[in-house]
């Protein structure tokens, strides 16, 4: 298995001053899950958030280091943010479909990037729908308005809209933070089936769901990577204390 | 004495409830007022001749046709130049300027922009437009001036609608593999629209009902026949309703109040457009 993300010596000051991350460096295997995890402002969100180049809507002071995706160091200034950005999708934390209907929702980036086809963009519907675990529950209702599904049938429909354009790698920062646990398990069983096919980076918004998805899993404190290993072993036999100590709840 | 409190209280609550719905129905009385007054007085004047035939007798009688479509143009013509300003100023705002000593100026002199007296514009229009630019005494320079002044309404307003578009929405756009443009043309103006289209049509009908930024620039007192290009004077309902109130001896009321009626459908019902574009968004928004 080859390394399909490597992150190098990467720093990240925003402009108020706050430093979000320290000379982090990691690889990332593709087809895995891959979480990072860590208490709050730990970094995890403004890694994600570099992997697709979002951070450039955010003022951010400083940055070094390098990311490089198949061996492209994408934080620098010519890569194509929008090439980018389809290849590397994302699903936030909290559910958000655009206004208008679940079909549009879904063709919305591919008709940005310039599809018109209506089979193309119909084979996309179905086939993303399926890969998120929601076409059963909303093949007959693919023109109401997105708004309407609840929750749980919107995050998927987020992640289904983020698979029609084909990716490589999906970030998810706490898809599930706002989700019952039904709808949980739905998301987190679609992630066991997409690692097949994807790079799968995932923010989980709980240790539990940490230990559950992790094929490998970060431990960010306070900007700094802490520890970094397979998930069976770093929340069983952790090798560092403060990993120890948060795994099992000292805080946290 | 904890008993007396309490009552005290309760009175006290119930006192200024009743003052704050008292207070809240005067300000009505005033509006209701108007509207029956100039109802009553100017229903008489109206009849077929009198919204499509030209004055006559020194204005005494005839219909006041010129002047409903003086207000007609002049209001159109102030359309064409403040919106598509007004709405690329408001994105400019909203969407794209950071928050630096230039966006600060701009808000401040839309913020005092707002607050200048519309004779002041009347004057300045005179200066820029009418001799300056030598437009001429005419509806194009007119509704330049009235333009200027509607500005501001339609950037506040309209950068008010575009900043309630959640910015999720714009997030979303961009990880998607959009540009900033392709969210705001796809999303935020859609979504934007009908509350751009309230300010517009508030800003729009301040323009129809004003006098003083009209009366150096382009109306005239009296035209005997319809205006036929951006470069002829015009009257205007507004103008037309002073003259007749101040300028003509011996004027019949109702005439002048029957001018009074046509202004006021002119400007409520362009208020009712609004109104309605606005109550029909809300009930459709997915927000």
């Amino acid at each position: 298995m080859t390394d399909k993300i490597v992150i190098e010596n990467l720093s990240l000051t925003y402009s108020d001053g706050v430093e979000s991350l320290r000379n982090i460096s990691m690889g990332v295997r593709e087809n895995a899950v891959t979480v990072l995890f860590g208490p709050a402002g730990g970094g995890k969100s403004t890694l994600l958030r570099c992997l697709n180049r979002l951070n450039d809507l955010t003022e951010v002071r400083t940055s070094a280091g390098r990311i490089l995706i198949d061996g492209e160091n994408i934080l620098d200034p010519k890569t194509d943010v929008i090439a980018l950005r389809r290849k590397v999708g994302m699903v936030f934390a909290r559910p958000v479909v655009l206004p208008m209907s679940i079909r549009q929702n879904l063709t919305y980036g591919l008709e940005l990037a310039g599809e018109k086809r209506k089979s193309r963009l119909d084979e996309a519907v179905e086939r993303s729908l399926k890969l998120a675990a929601i076409w059963d529950e909303i093949k007959d209702r693919l023109d109401d308005p997105a708004i309407a599904l609840s929750g749980g049938q919107q995050q998927r429909v987020c992640l289904a809209r983020v698979l029609a354009l084909q990716p490589e790698i999906i970030l998810l920062d706490e898809p599930t933070s706002g989700l019952d646990p039904i709808s949980t398990g739905k998301v987190e069983s679609a992630l066991q089936e997409l690692k097949k096919e994807y790079t799968v980076i995932l923010v989980p918004h709980s240790v539990q769901q940490a230990a559950r998805t992790a094929d490998y899993a970060a431990f960010f404190l306070q900007g700094e990577l802490v520890e970094y290993d397979e998930g069976k072993s770093i929340f069983t036999t952790p090798r560092e204390k403060r990993t120890e100590d948060y795994v099992t709840g000292r805080f946290g | 004495m904890m008993r007396r409190l309490r009552l005290n209280r309760h009175v006290t609550e119930r006192l200024g409830f009743s003052f704050l719905t008292l207070m809240a129905v005067v300000t009505v009385v005033p509006i209701v007022a108007v509207v029956i007054y100039i109802l009553v007085q100017g229903m008489p004047a109206i009849s077929w001749e009198f919204l499509s035939g030209f004055p006559r007798d020194g204005m005494r009688a005839g219909g006041i046709l010129p002047a409903i479509v003086g207000t007609f143009y002049l209001t159109i013509g102030t359309a064409v130049f403040s919106v598509p300003l007004g709405i690329a100023a408001a994105i400019y705002l909203s969407e794209y300027a950071a928050d630096n000593a230039l966006t600060r100026l701009i808000r401040i002199a839309i913020i005092n922009l707002a607050g200048i007296p519309s004779v002041v514009y009347g004057l300045f229009g005179l200066g820029l437009f009418v001799l300056f630019l030598k437009f001429g005494t005419s509806i194009l320079a007119a509704s330049l001036t009235l333009s200027i002044m509607t500005l501001p309404v339609i950037i506040s307003t309209a950068e008010e609608a575009l900043r309630a578009v959640p910015q999720p929405f714009r997030t979303v756009s961009v990880s998607l593999g959009g540009t900033r443009w392709q969210g705001i043309q796809r999303i935020v103006l859609p979504q934007a629209l009908p509350g751009i289209l309230t300010g517009v049509i508030l800003g729009l009908e301040r323009a129809a009902g004003e006098t003083a930024p009209i009366l150096f620039t382009g109306a005239a007192f009296f035209l005997p026949r319809l205006p036929n290009s951006p470069f002829d004077a015009t009257m205007a309902l507004p103008y037309h309703l002073f003259v007749i109130s101040t300028q003509v001896p011996e004027m019949p009321p109702q005439v002048q109040y029957g001018t009074a009626l046509v202004l006021l459908v002119f400007v409520l019902g362009m208020n009712l457009i609004a109104t309605t574009i606005r109550s029909r968004a809300r009930a459709r928004r997915q927000w």
